[in-house]
């Protein structure tokens, strides 16, 4: 059976203004405005992320794959996110 | 109940309701993808209603922001009548969110010039929001619109049927107009031209018909709503109704 | 030669990556890790999402809400991580559809209070939490990458959670039972999450010796219990275990045997949800096919 599949968009986001893009992974959408946006509700629920590019998957060229990094830095925008914003009772442990 | 409170639950309502109605959609997108965008923006509308609610708190003096959304009856709830519509399938979701988007847009825009400082405030940080909003329920109107014959046709009959409920976006009553000769307060009259400008653009875009206005649907401002906000009433406030003691 | 080549890299802790030569034994395991795993995700999605509709305050609210979003993020990452693979998001749906794929039993136990809420932030996500740690050294970058994100947000879940028991347990008489309750139902299969015993479980070999696994199920499931028994402690909650006792030899606490029948019962389909957890998943995707297609003819109209 033929799948209709969908298509894959790499996502590069810069944090922050002045930083280069990083890569972030991938998100599914038929058009670029809706990978772009999808890209935006997947990748920056945490971090008003100044800056997102995306790329058809099949547009991108590749050598041998170098390690890279992903890691956000959270803001403070939506507070209920950060392990910080709960009270732990007091001595609780590994939490 | 004053003025100004009334006029802020109103709008916080309006939030509420809507937000309420788009958490259902959590883990029934079309696709995963649009299953965090909806609940995006539906977290988006309950932080504008908490922060609503909380000034209607201040204003109150007596009730917490909890104890107001979450114990009073039917009766006593001001939301527009389209926000608590059923959600259907997802085309009638985003037709219903489109409409609401465009009026949102427009109404904070015009609260944002509000004398009354909070509610200029919380008009601002919203519309930030709204604008996400409003571009992803239009790019989704006219992906729907301009996408298959199924789809057409199915946001067409979403459109048709939802459209009765969009005349309480322009309507003022009383307690409209005192607010808006107070400066607080929006003319929502006013609002009609541009809010028609940018539907007729996006349905013209997504190849719909715009409806005829008919018999048009009123009477939130006085807390009559349609059959369904009973029932989700019924099931938001259950837990603080049938544990009134306990602290969540 | 080439699985040489493949083993030295793994010994070096170094990362395969997408395009890297691997057997296609590793290949396979890390398939069917990844999408279980990612499934498990979605899935999770349903039993937490039904209480969203009623969270008894709007913060409450809010945070479930954001929760369950971030879960459908998290299997997001993972399914981008598997396509890596060469596999598409399609054909994972259609494996998860038809019942060849698994998803973690835990989902296919019902949420029948509010308490629940707080049982599965405490328990599932800290279960999920010593495993996800774990995994963030896994061998195979995409896979590693996606778990130190998760890691990351997934702390916030769990002390969601264990804030709900607290709150519960020194409330009303009626919310400590509640509390309970739901501590009573989801405490055995939250254990039952790290797996069969090692000696059980055939895949533990080849996952440790490819540095997909870097601890085995026993390992992780005690460390799990060790940590959340004086969670429980401080919040007057009892585990509902009668063996559970600190052996000072061993440094850790010694436990009660699981239900192996219930847990293979559940495993093979028969647990509460299952069908339920399946059907949902299933409907929703069919009820979306219309948006889809249309979302892609809109695209092949306007070359976008």
């Amino acid at each position: 059976m033929k799948k209709n599949k969908s298509t894959v968009w790499e996502v590069f986001i810069q944090s922050k203004n002045g930083l280069a893009h990083k890569h972030f992974g991938n998100v599914h959408a038929e058009d670029k405005e809706m990978a772009l946006q999808n890209a935006r509700d997947l990748y920056t629920r945490r971090n008003e992320g100044s800056c997102i590019w995306v790329v058809k998957s099949e547009h991108i060229v590749s050598s041998v794959p170098d390690d890279e990094d992903s890691f956000f830095d959270p803001s403070n925008d939506k507070v209920y996110r950060h392990p910080t914003f709960y009270k732990m009772p007091d001595g609780a442990k590994h939490i | 109940m004053k003025d100004l409170e009334k006029y802020t639950l109103r709008i916080a309502d309006t939030s509420l309701i809507l937000a309420q109605r788009l958490s259902e959609w959590c883990s029934n997108g079309p696709t995963l993808e649009e299953d965090i965008a909806l609940s995006n923006i539906s977290l988006d509308l309950f932080g504008q209603a908490n922060g609503l609610l909380d000034y209607v708190s201040k204003l109150n003096g007596e009730k917490s922001a909890d104890e107001i959304a979450f114990k009073r009856n039917e009766r006593q709830f001001y939301n527009l009548q389209i926000c608590e519509q059923e959600n259907g399938h997802f085309g009638d979701t985003i037709i219903r969110q489109f409409l609401c988007d465009s009026y949102f847009k427009l109404f904070y825009s015009s609260l944002a010039n509000s004398k009354d400082e909070i509610l200029s405030a919380i008009a601002n940080k919203s519309l930030k929001e709204v604008e996400y909003h409003l571009r992803h329920s239009s790019n989704w109107v006219i992906r729907l619109g301009d996408g298959t014959k199924e789809s057409n046709q199915k946001i067409q009959t979403s459109l048709n049927q939802i459209w009765k409920f969009t005349g309480e976006f322009f309507e003022m009553d009383e307690l409209d107009n005192i607010m808006l000769k107070k400066n607080i307060g929006v003319d929502n009259n006013n609002l009609k031209e541009e809010w028609d400008l940018i539907v007729n653009k996006t349905l013209k875009q997504a190849k719909l018909t715009r409806p005829n206005d008919g018999y048009m649907m009123n009477g939130s401002k006085q807390g009559l709503h349609t059959e369904y906000l009973g029932k989700i009433l019924a099931q938001m406030q259950y837990l603080p109704r049938a544990y009134p003691d306990a602290k969540w | 030669m080439n699985e040489a080549i493949f083993q030295q890299k793994i010994d070096a802790e170094k990362k395969i990556e997408p395009k890297d030569w691997m057997p296609e034994g590793y290949r396979k395991h890390l398939i069917r890790q990844i999408s279980q795993h990612a499934h498990s995700e979605i899935i999770g999605m349903q039993p937490e999402g039904n209480w969203i509709s009623r969270a008894p305050s709007l913060r409450a609210k809010m945070i479930l809400l954001a929760k369950v979003q971030d879960e459908a993020g998290h299997g997001l990452y993972l399914y981008s991580a598997c396509e890596t693979l060469g596999i598409s998001r399609e054909e994972l749906n259609e494996q998860l559809h038809l019942g060849k794929a698994k998803y973690s039993s835990i989902f296919n136990y019902p949420t029948l209070t509010w308490a629940d809420m707080g049982a599965i932030g405490w328990l599932v996500d800290g279960a999920a939490i010593v495993n996800q740690v774990s995994l963030q050294k896994t061998s195979y970058g995409p896979y590693s990458r996606g778990m130190i994100k998760i890691c990351k947000e997934e702390s916030f879940h769990q002390r969601q959670g264990y804030e709900i028991m607290a709150q519960m347990a020194k409330g009303t008489p009626e919310q400590k039972e509640m509390a309970q309750d739901a501590l009573n139902r989801f405490w055995w299969p939250s254990i039952m999450m790290f797996g069969p015993h090692d000696s059980d479980s055939p895949r533990t070999g080849n996952a440790m010796k490819w540095k997909i696994k870097r601890k085995t199920n026993d390992e992780l499931r005690q460390d799990f219990i060790n940590k959340t028994v004086s969670q429980a402690e401080l919040i007057d909650l009892k585990i509902p275990d009668p063996d559970l006792k600190w052996n000072e030899k061993r440094e850790s606490y010694d436990f009660g045997e699981m239900d192996w029948e219930e847990f293979w019962s559940v495993v093979e389909g028969n647990g509460p949800c299952n069908e339920q957890r399946l059907n949902h998943h299933i409907k929703a995707h069919k009820e979306g096919k219309w948006v889809r297609e249309a979302a892609k003819a809109y695209s092949q109209k306007h070359n976008n």
